[in-house]
């Protein structure tokens, strides 16, 4: 195994926060600043890395056949035409949740840290066996949640078997951020959240339309240098991720009219 | 508690839903960290109060024992005022017949 090699998962508990849609994006961008990055799809259920990153009709055999030896490991992975440095090892069929084992994971992903500097884990949602099985195999991690209680709840179930397992570092992502809502304060800030989870943040992202049309497309934002906010959002992380120094700034708290000033007064804590 | 939490008081009105949001969460996190039912806390509250109550008088309504976490460490936090030790009412009892 490459030693030098991150392997990180991407995580949350609850569904549909935004791990594959962070997942894709940031294989491109970590791409794009020339880092070998595989990411693999370990959400054999519900796969849809391939879609997010218009890799779908390319896919000719997965990781299954890899773990059968009917194939090559270059055989499996697709190879992104615009980013050559992003490859997918795609799921395979949803019938593998029932014989994956934690050692099946372990060997897909010592292939793939021989090959790769990064190698990204899209994990399924939940706490059961597909979970368990990626967490088996990976080193780093990264927790994704929204401002809202029941992914917050569920992020923090699934840091606690995080440090259970002994994965280091864990680091958040705050996905889907609304600075209006926060500063009328009727969603949880960047720092209620940070506190209450107790995990360092690596970056927010904003919400944002524009990640909508770029899954329609199938080219994630990170493809270009986009101009949108989330785009801007993912290509800090993948920034931050490699060491750069990227501030992190709240957007809550950024504005410097009269009327953000007097909503930061409000949202003063007194006691 | 925040400035517009003060005002939302003031005014009669609901706090904010932010703030409810992370009060909800605070409660909820610590009985799922320490894997402690509401029912299951509030039974170790009383047998912990009989306990004490041999030794000291407490002030039952001013005392509290809550499930506070702070860096993902929860602590079992019990706050009993004491009103006077046995001894101290055993005298005060015995003066006052
Ligand atoms: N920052 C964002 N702004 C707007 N929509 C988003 C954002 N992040 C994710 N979404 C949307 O949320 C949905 C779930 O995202 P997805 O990445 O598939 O979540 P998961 O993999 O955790 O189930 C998708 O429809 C996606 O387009
Ligand atoms: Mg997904």
């Amino acid at each position: 195994m490459a030693p030098n090699t991150r392997i990180i998962l991407i995580c949350s508990g609850k569904g549909g926060v935004g791990k594959t849609t962070l997942t894709a994006n940031l294989g491109i961008a970590l791409a794009r600043q020339g880092v070998r990055t595989v990411v693999l799809d370990a959400d054999f259920g519900l796969r849809n890395l391939d879609l997010l990153l218009g890799l779908e009709n390319r896919i000719v055999y997965t990781a299954q056949e890899v773990l059968e030896e009917s194939c090559r490991l270059d055989q499996a992975l697709v190879k992104h035409k615009q980013e050559p440095n992003l490859s997918l090892l795609p799921a395979g069929n949803p019938r593998m949740l029932e014989w994956l084992k934690p050692d099946d994971m372990q060997r897909i992903v010592g292939m793939l840290a021989k090959q790769f500097d990064y190698v990204l884990i899209d994990c399924p949602a939940g706490v059961e066996d597909g979970f368990k099985n990626a967490v088996s195999a990976t080193k780093e991690a990264i927790i994704i949640t929204t401002p809202e209680v029941s992914a917050v709840r569920d992020a923090d179930r699934v840091i606690g078997l995080l440090n259970t397992n002994g994965i280091k570092p864990v680091q958040l992502v705050l996905n889907r951020v609304r600075p209006k809502m926060i500063e009328s304060q009727e969603m949880l800030s960047v720092d209620d959240v940070t506190d209450i989870l107790a995990l360092p943040l690596l970056g927010l992202v904003l919400e944002d339309e524009q990640v909508i049309i770029s899954t329609n497309r199938g080219e994630p934002l990170t493809l270009k240098d986009n101009i949108s906010p989330a785009a801007r959002c993912y290509a800090n992380i993948a920034k931050r991720l490699q060491g750069e120094n990227i501030p992190l700034i709240d957007p809550a708290k950024a504005g410097r009219g009269l009327r953000d000033k007097f909503m930061r007064l409000m949202q003063t804590k007194i006691f | 508690m925040t400035l517009r939490d003060i005002l939302n008081k003031l005014l009669g009105r609901q706090q904010a839903s932010a703030t409810t949001a992370r009060e909800r969460l605070q409660l909820v996190l610590a009985h799922d960290r320490s894997d402690l039912s509401p029912e299951l806390l509030d039974q170790m509250k009383l047998e912990i109060l009989e306990v004490v109550a041999k030794y000291v008088e407490i002030d039952m309504d001013e005392g509290a024992v809550s499930l506070e976490t702070e860096d993902r460490m929860t602590a079992l936090v019990a706050n009993l005022p004491i009103k006077r030790t046995l001894k101290a009412k055993k005298q005060d009892d015995e003066q006052s017949s």
